[in-house]
């Protein structure tokens, strides 16, 4: 059962996804731009963040209230959210409420005026997210990680989120220049699924933005990853929690890296199938350590991480670390076993359909082929890609990315380092 | 159209034909949970839960990983008050596969010991992961302090304590007690042939004899007779707000009326607590969202009334804002809701959240893993057909009954409100 989707790219540069999906009478739109944080520029991290939430809270159009009044009586959701490359805007509603819905949707995404009560609100609470995190043994380990990992200012080092003195910084008219840089036409997909002919949602679309016009400017070039060449162990002590997290990472590959696919039935392998494969196998399964061990694997346009995450108690910190280690060090010995590269593959192929059963879930897989220029037909593709996967190409992946003498490793929680 | 029936020994089937996708959920509902335990014996409902995915007589413990997965599949199971329930949606070419593992989780588990052990120190790693949370704790303690009498006042997960001393013969006399066909549904949804779904479950399911369940232990709650408060003071870097309060069971007549008025308060959330329909609740126009959130006094506010088999909480949560006060938030969302409880609703207010909650009804369901969902969890908490009857009982509600039901539950003698202070930690503070 093929997607089939219409794709159509605009004279101003705005492509358009659209595919029908009958199961409920209802659409979900997803409108992506290249605004995410990578474009948030030194010292300025978080403006993309807190752009997306001011994002719906008034346009030229339609102030905070008409927004509300457009969507709520008609039970519609919208909502912005935020990523290393995009902004997006999602949307929900019912196919009768679509006609309502869109021009709002486009609205918000293509001429938001950004209010000033409203900057200072949602600063506020963006600066309690960042306070929250900072209590979250699992956001400061994987912060960690990525500042160990991406070092130098590199987008990929820097939480999305921002940090309390740079979103302190952020005013109104910082997002008005950030959007007025980088979200245009030609930087923005707009994908619709639902219970509609896939043409008339795409003309539906393309009527509502084919009049938009501008030109986005290039995003910021990002520094050098540097090269590791030996271990690093980062310790974050937070004496009050009641377990530790721990992150254990390498830089990954760019989801246009041709190993991309090898990766990913790695990674299945390694850390993610049944109950997080070889991983889950050791540390959940067989010495009962953690209720979470898994790998995964952020293939963006930039290398982003390979990691390892578990929550362990703080006496069973090491012996988790000296796990992953050995089971990564038997790996790379031995290699995966034959049907442990099969049964993967297999998963991953078979499990397509579930990804794409929602509204939801093919818009945001319809997206993500766009972003990063899958072609139309990824959906009828990916099992023959998956499937072309051989035994040593998941080896010689394995051995490029996995090296646990070159490992960041970062502890957070109740945890003050190895005993002597 | 949901085709219904019962087996010689007991067990409800219920079948859905959804020919979208080419797959299939199967569902595995069972009567008890953790209102189901008494002293000493807290978080065994859900530890069972972990043990009946670790091999059965015919599912050799290496041979549990990758069962599903073979098929694409996923697979899931979860535990709370009223019920414990198991999942796996896959091709529906594995629909053999799927009933086969449910009809092994029924009658042949193993509980080896040296499993048992392991487990024990992996739901304490669940329980201390949620502890790392100060929401989580809020809410353990806050509930706990609403009941006195009614068992579900504990959590799901068990107190620290039982999770230490229980043994393998607590786990599994509590899991012959309930495992029994005549104490549970199965539902099958999606791209599948009823009479031949049916054909198969006999196969599989037919022999496993009936057994007699534990009559569930039931109290009434008595009436609160006073507000209650818990005030946690502990290291952290946010101050989470509070309230709870005694709400109907899902049959009684309140149950819509609360449902509105909570979307009134806080936005529709719908009735799918597994997935919550995997859309955000609209909240901009809701009571509490402009009260608070947009006034700066609240990070985010949210609201959760779960449908129960019996009366449990309607809650109301808030991030206080940074630089904010726990005191301007309790003073906020009191008044927001003295002012219904005094006036009602407004006039096309109720008209707005009931179009607000069709939505998300259809939202609720879109997908074969949450219509099964939907159909196995309403058959487990009351029938199944009331799941299908929710948009004529939302249909009917009245200004005047929100306005009532607002005068009832949202009363201060009802309520318990909880705070969490933080406090500067061992580290210094952060």
């Amino acid at each position: 059962m093929a997607l089939a989707p219409v794709r159509r790219v605009l004279p101003n540069g705005l492509t358009i996804v659209t595919a029908r999906n009958r199961l409920i009478p209802a659409v979900s739109l997803a409108i992506g731009v290249n605004a995410g944080a990578s474009a948030d520029a030194a010292g300025a991290e978080g403006t993309a963040a807190l752009a997306a939430r001011v994002l719906d809270k008034g346009t030229a159009r339609f102030d905070a209230d008409a927004i509300a009044d457009e969507l709520e009586g008609r039970g519609a959701s919208l909502g912005v959210g935020v990523g290393r490359q995009q902004i997006v805007v999602s949307a929900t509603c019912l196919v009768g409420d679509l006609a309502a819905v869109l021009p709002v949707a486009c609205a918000v995404a293509r001429e938001p005026n950004f209010p000033a009560h409203e900057v200072a609100t949602r600063r506020a609470e963006l600066l309690t997210v960042i306070q929250e995190a900072a209590d979250d043994p699992g956001a400061v380990a994987v912060d960690a990680l990525g500042a160990t990992l991406y070092p130098g200012g590199h987008p990929l080092g820097r939480p999305v989120r921002g940090t309390a003195a740079s979103v302190g910084r952020l005013g109104r008219d910082e997002l008005v220049a950030f959007h007025r840089r980088h979200v245009a036409p030609g930087a923005t997909t707009v994908v619709a699924v639902g219970d509609v002919d896939a043409e008339a949602l795409a003309e539906h679309v393309a009527t509502e933005l084919g009049g938009w016009h501008g030109l986005a400017a290039p995003m910021p070039g990002a520094p050098p990853i540097p090269p590791r060449t030996e271990r690093a162990l980062v310790v974050k002590p937070m004496p009050d929690k009641a377990q530790a997290d721990v992150a254990y990472g390498f830089v990954g590959l760019a989801r246009r890296d041709p190993d991309y696919y090898p990766a990913l039935v790695m990674n299945n392998a390694l850390g993610q199938y049944a109950l997080g494969g070889r991983l889950g196998d050791s540390i959940r399964e067989r010495q009962g350590m953690a209720y979470y061990v898994y790998s995964a694997l952020d293939a963006a346009l930039e290398p982003g991480p390979l990691m390892v995450r578990a929550g362990v108690a703080a006496a069973n910190v090491e012996r988790t670390i000296d796990s992953i280690d050995r089971e990564i060090a038997a790996i790379l010995s031995d290699g995966f076993t034959r049907p442990e590269v099969e049964d993967a593959k297999r998963y991953l192929i078979g499990s397509l359909p579930r990804q794409l059963e929602t509204n939801a879930g093919i818009a945001g897989f319809l997206l993500s082929v766009e972003t990063y220029g899958l072609g139309i037909d990824h959906d009828v593709r990916l099992p023959e890609r998956i499937g072309a996967v051989s035994y040593d190409d998941v080896m010689r992946v394995a051995r490029r990315l996995l090296d646990p003498a070159r490992a960041v490793v970062v502890v957070a929680g109740p945890w003050s380092g190895p005993a002597a | 159209m949901v085709h219904e029936e019962r087996l010689d020994n007991g067990l409800t089937v219920l079948v859905q034909e959804v020919h979208t996708a080419p797959l299939a959920s199967v569902w595995c509902w069972y009567r008890v949970g953790s209102r189901d335990e008494g002293p000493g014996q807290t978080g065994v409902s859900h530890w069972v839960e972990h043990m009946n995915f670790k091999g059965t007589t015919n599912i050799p413990r290496d041979q549990v990983k990758g069962i599903i997965e073979q098929f694409g599949g996923s697979w899931n199971g979860y535990t709370w008050i009223d019920q414990t329930t198991y999942l796996e949606t896959a091709a529906a070419s594995a629909l053999d596969r799927m009933l086969f593992i449910e009809a092994e989780r029924m009658a042949r588990c193993l509980y080896d010991p040296a499993d048992c052990e392991s487990e024990r120190t992996v739901i304490i790693s669940e329980l201390q992961g949620g502890e790392n949370d100060p929401e989580q704790r809020l809410d353990t303690e806050i509930t706990a302090t609403a009941f006195k009498a009614h068992p579900y006042r504990h959590p799901t997960i068990g107190w620290l304590h039982d999770l230490t001393t229980m043994t393998r013969e607590d786990l599994y006399g509590h899991y012959r007690r309930y495992y029994v066909p005549n104490n549970a549904t199965l539902v099958v949804v999606g791209d599948v042939e009823t009479g031949d779904v049916l054909r198969r479950v006999r196969d599989q399911f037919g022999g496993i004899p009936a057994g007699t369940p534990s009559r569930r232990a039931t109290t009434a709650e008595p009436p609160q007779g006073g507000e209650r408060r818990v005030h946690l003071r502990r290291p952290g870097t946010t101050a989470y707000w509070r309230a709870v309060y005694h709400a109907p069971a899902f049959t009684e007549a309140d149950f819509f009326p609360m449902l509105a008025l909570d979307a009134m308060l806080t936005g529709a959330s719908g009735l799918n607590i597994w997935s919550g329909g995997g859309v955000a609740t609209p909240q901009r126009s809701a009571r509490l969202y402009r009260g608070l959130v947009n006034t700066g006094l609240a990070s985010s506010v949210g609201g959760f009334l779960a449908p129960t088999a019996e009366p449990f909480l309607y809650s109301i949560a808030a991030t206080v804002a940074h630089g904010q006060t726990l005191a301007a938030v309790e003073r906020a969302v009191l008044e927001e809701c003295d002012r219904i409880v005094a006036d009602g609703p407004r006039v096309g207010e109720l008209d707005k959240v009931l179009a607000q909650l069709r939505a998300r009804f259809v939202f609720d369901a879109g997908s074969v893993t949450d219509l099964a969902h939907q159909l196995g969890y309403f058959a487990t908490i009351a029938r199944w057909q009331d799941w299908l009857a929710i948009g004529d009982r939302l249909a009917a509600v009245t200004p005047e009954e929100v306005h009532a039901a607002a005068r009832r539950y949202l009363a201060a003698d009802n309520r318990t409100i909880g705070m969490f202070e933080p406090v500067a930690g061992e580290g210094g503070g952060h």
